[in-house]
């Protein structure tokens, strides 16, 4: 079969129309897995700052997980927190400089595991924050062991024979918890396994953004990523393993967004 | 066969970790795995004719490995634009 010569920029005349990284990556280079989904979520909230004018103004606070090296290489303010503590870090960062836009970066095992009762509170006090959450349903940072969000069934390093709800309790769905409470504006739960949900991902990137601009309370914008090293299969087996396990669990689209509601 | 190419890549091969994300992500499935590997010894992809511009494979990537470009003009296949290898 022909071959495309692809080591250089074409020479007919020819507009670029995607770049290899957003402009708030600084190099490329990473160390995550291949076909983990993070940094394919971290592109998209980068590229939806950039497109909102805020790359300028915007704060993100990083938990730990695997996603936390990207701290190094972002060209936005960062501070990395203890881990779970984001939306309280956040809460103290944005109430001193409201005109910021102030986002946090967290994991499943983060957010829903080690530090339950940050987004809880934060979501109870109607914080102005924007809270990403890159649910792979695993620690995957530290060899894949299961979360609170790991669903019925999950293999896991800790749960072989998969999650069992009578042994290991039922997985905390914390997007509903948080749209269920006053103080939330804006909840929804994308993907990135394939090209359409991750254009769909942007949006409710954007509108999480936007909602903090507006003042109208805490957006929660869960990812669904890729974790094939913690899930143990095979990279190109990642995307389809996700919806058939975290996908059954974790439906896709907005939750909650209280725009809508206004309108009504 | 008669082949309309709209689009084209610039693929930073060595960069890949040979996720296969791209291949199933490509519409025309115009994208396919080499056979010898990269730098690090990952397979990666190549491109042939029939590429749209979509920029999907460019969206998918983990490893930020394409930069897409759209013709100003499709090129048909056997013409002196096309770029072959
Ligand atoms: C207080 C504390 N406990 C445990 C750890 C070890 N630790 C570092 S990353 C991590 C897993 C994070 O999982 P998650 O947030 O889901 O991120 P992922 O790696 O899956 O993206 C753990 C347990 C730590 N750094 N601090
Ligand atoms: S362990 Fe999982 S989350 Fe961490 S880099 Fe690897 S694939 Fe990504
Ligand atoms: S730009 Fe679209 S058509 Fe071209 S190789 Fe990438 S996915 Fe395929
Ligand atoms: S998606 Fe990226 S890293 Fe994965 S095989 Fe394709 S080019 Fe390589
Ligand atoms: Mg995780």
């Amino acid at each position: 079969m022909s071959i495309v010569m692809t080591t250089r920029p074409p020479e007919a005349p020819s507009n670029k129309v995607a770049s290899f990284k957003p402009t708030l990556l600084q190099t490329e280079e990473h160390h995550l897995c291949p076909g983990c989904g993070e940094p394919v979520a971290i592109r998209l909230v980068l590229e939806v700052i950039e497109e909102l004018g805020l790359a300028q103004k915007n704060v993100s606070i990083i938990g730990h997980g695997c996603y936390g090296s990207f701290i190094m290489t972002m060209d936005v303010d960062s501070t990395l927190c203890l881990h779970g503590r984001a939306p309280a870090v956040a809460t103290g960062l944005k109430r001193m400089r409201p005109e910021v836009a102030v986002w946090t970066l967290q994991g499943d095992g983060d957010m829903t595991s080690e530090g339950l009762a940050e987004i809880l509170h934060a979501t109870a006090r109607g914080e102005n924050i924007t809270c990403i959450l890159l649910n792979n349903g695993v620690f995957g940072d530290t060899g894949g062991q299961m979360t609170a969000s790991s669903v019925i069934g999950q293999r896991t390093k800790n749960t072989l024979e998969g999650r069992d709800a009578a042994y290991h309790g039922y997985p905390i769905v914390i997007g509903d918890m948080v749209a269920a409470m006053p103080g939330s504006a804006f909840v929804a739960r994308g993907s990135v396994h394939n090209a359409a949900s991750i254009a769909a991902t942007r949006r409710l990137i954007r509108k999480g953004f936007q909602r903090q601009m507006e003042k109208k309370g805490l957006s929660l914008v869960e990812i669904l990523t890729m974790c094939p090293t913690g899930w143990f299969v095979p990279a190109s087996g990642g995307a389809d393993y996700m919806m058939e396990s975290l996908g059954k669990t974790y439906p896709l689209g907005e939750i909650k967004d209280i725009a809508a509601t206004e309108q009504a | 066969m008669r082949q309309v190419t709209r689009g084209t890549l610039v693929i930073d091969a060595d960069r890949c970790k040979g996720c296969e994300l791209c291949i199933v992500a490509c519409p025309p499935r115009v994208l396919t795995m080499s056979r010898t590997g990269n730098a690090t010894g990952y397979l990666y992809p190549e491109l042939a004719p029939g590429c749209t511009g979509c920029t999907a494979c460019q969206q998918v990537c983990p490893d930020f490995v394409f930069e897409v470009y759209k013709y100003h003009e499709p090129i048909v296949s056997g013409s002196d634009a096309e770029r072959m290898q």
